[in-house]
């Protein structure tokens, strides 16, 4: 087993567990990766990094709204993959391209490389969240943007603090639908 | 936006997760499954009449522990399938095991029984209806496995509609067994396989449309 995957796992653990600073650190990390693997993979069918940067947030929206599904008797990588590839061939398909585009690829190549020169993505987070339902904005903007706590939001929203914690899950899987629909061609 | 200002919004106040959740939602999908289609069986079709002679009693368990057998493979599997990169750790062979043993003794049963008795043994008295009720039954646990997968992250979605389609049909079977009065063998190995075989293929061609996320 690779340290890189030693380490991500660690991560991926602690961040399930509710740990913050990890998750942050595990996203972080897993982000270079997942650009270095969708600059390459693009290169190949002439995308430019704008459009592997949108495909880097949009896996990592859903690494954070899915981590619930790894499970730790397995190893961390494949799962970073399997999302990766999903994305991916979800991309190319959105954007008409043809499934022959998609090279054939390990699981390794996932943490082969590392890139951190992050481009802008095309989406406006904030101007995304105006498309969502009042109390999924204002429970997203108060935790997520603003840091709130989940019983300061609460308070802000005026709703209980499980309906924060809802309308925050829900709100983010309708951006990431918003993100996944706005690169249709 | 940059992507570190989206890792910075999603790292304030994280929550923990459930491990468990999507084994205990498949879990639940699977018991509501078996609800409807026991329920569809019992108001629709009504149990056979014979249900307390011994005779009935041993062919319905042989029925139930094929059906049953399908089913417990295939949820395990299932319950894979519906991680990211589950496809990795599937046997096929397991998930075939019940209809492999269920075709091998209706081979030995045939063979045991004269020629002249084949055609009532592999046809017996309701093949069509067999046929028609198993996937109608179906048809329900289909949509509430689909319902479970659609919570969790597939990445193989033909598998994973394959396997929620032979969930569906094999509890479809469970609750068609309690009906059916046709006893034979080489009966259950065509006409239940057929069609929890017909059930997988139509979950595998639903999958990529049902379970996109």
């Amino acid at each position: 087993m690779t340290t890189a995957e030693h380490e991500l796992k660690q991560l991926m653990l602690a961040s399930q567990d509710g740990d913050s600073a990890a998750h942050r650190a595990l996203l972080e990390r897993l982000s270079r990766h997942l650009r270095a693997y969708y600059k390459s993979k693009l290169a190949r069918s002439g995308r430019g990094a704008a459009e592997a940067e949108d495909l880097v947030q949009e896996a990592v929206l859903a690494i954070h709204l899915q981590r619930h599904t790894y499970d730790p008797a397995q190893p961390l990588t494949p799962w970073v993959h399997a999302v990766a590839r999903y994305k991916l061939i979800d991309f190319l398909r959105r954007t008409r391209a043809s499934r022959a585009d998609v090279p054939i690829d390990a699981a390794d190549d996932i943490t082969a490389h590392d890139d951190h020169i992050g481009a802008e993505s095309s989406f406006d987070l904030r101007r995304l969240l105006k498309q969502l339902p009042d109390n999924m904005q204002c429970a997203i903007g108060a935790v997520r943007l603003d840091g709130l706590s989940v019983a300061e939001a609460a308070q802000r929203c005026d709703m209980s603090e499980s309906s924060v914690k809802v309308s925050i899950h829900r709100g983010l899987k309708a951006l990431a639908a918003l993100i996944a629909g706005r690169t249709k061609p | 936006m940059k992507t570190d200002e989206l890792i910075a919004a999603l790292s304030n106040n994280v929550e923990p997760v459930d491990r468990r959740l999507v084994g205990r939602t498949v879990a639940i999908a699977l018991g509501l499954g078996l609800v409807a289609a026991l329920g569809l069986v019992f108001a629709g079709l009504g149990v056979r009449a014979d249900l307390a002679t011994p005779r009935a009693v041993i062919f319905l368990s042989l029925k139930l522990a094929f059906a049953l057998g399908t089913v417990g493979a295939a949820s395990v599997y299932l319950t894979r399938l519906a991680r990211p990169a589950g496809e990795r750790k599937i046997s096929l062979g397991l998930a075939a095991l019940p209809f492999g043993v269920i075709m091998l003794l209706a081979a030995i049963s045939l063979g045991r029984a004269p020629s002249s008795h084949w055609d009532r043994m592999v046809m017996g008295d309701q093949w069509l209806e067999c046929l028609i009720s198993v996937p109608i039954i179906a048809i329900v646990p289909f949509a509430v496995v689909i319902w479970a997968v659609r919570k969790a992250a597939p990445t193989n979605l033909v598998q994973a509609g394959a396997f929620a389609g032979l969930v569906a049909g094999g509890v479809s079977a469970v609750g068609y067994a309690l009906h059916c009065t046709d006893d034979s063998l080489p009966f259950v190995a065509l006409w239940y396989g057929g069609t929890i075989v017909l059930c997988t293929l139509a979950g595998a061609l639903l999958g990529p449309r049902l379970l996109r996320w």
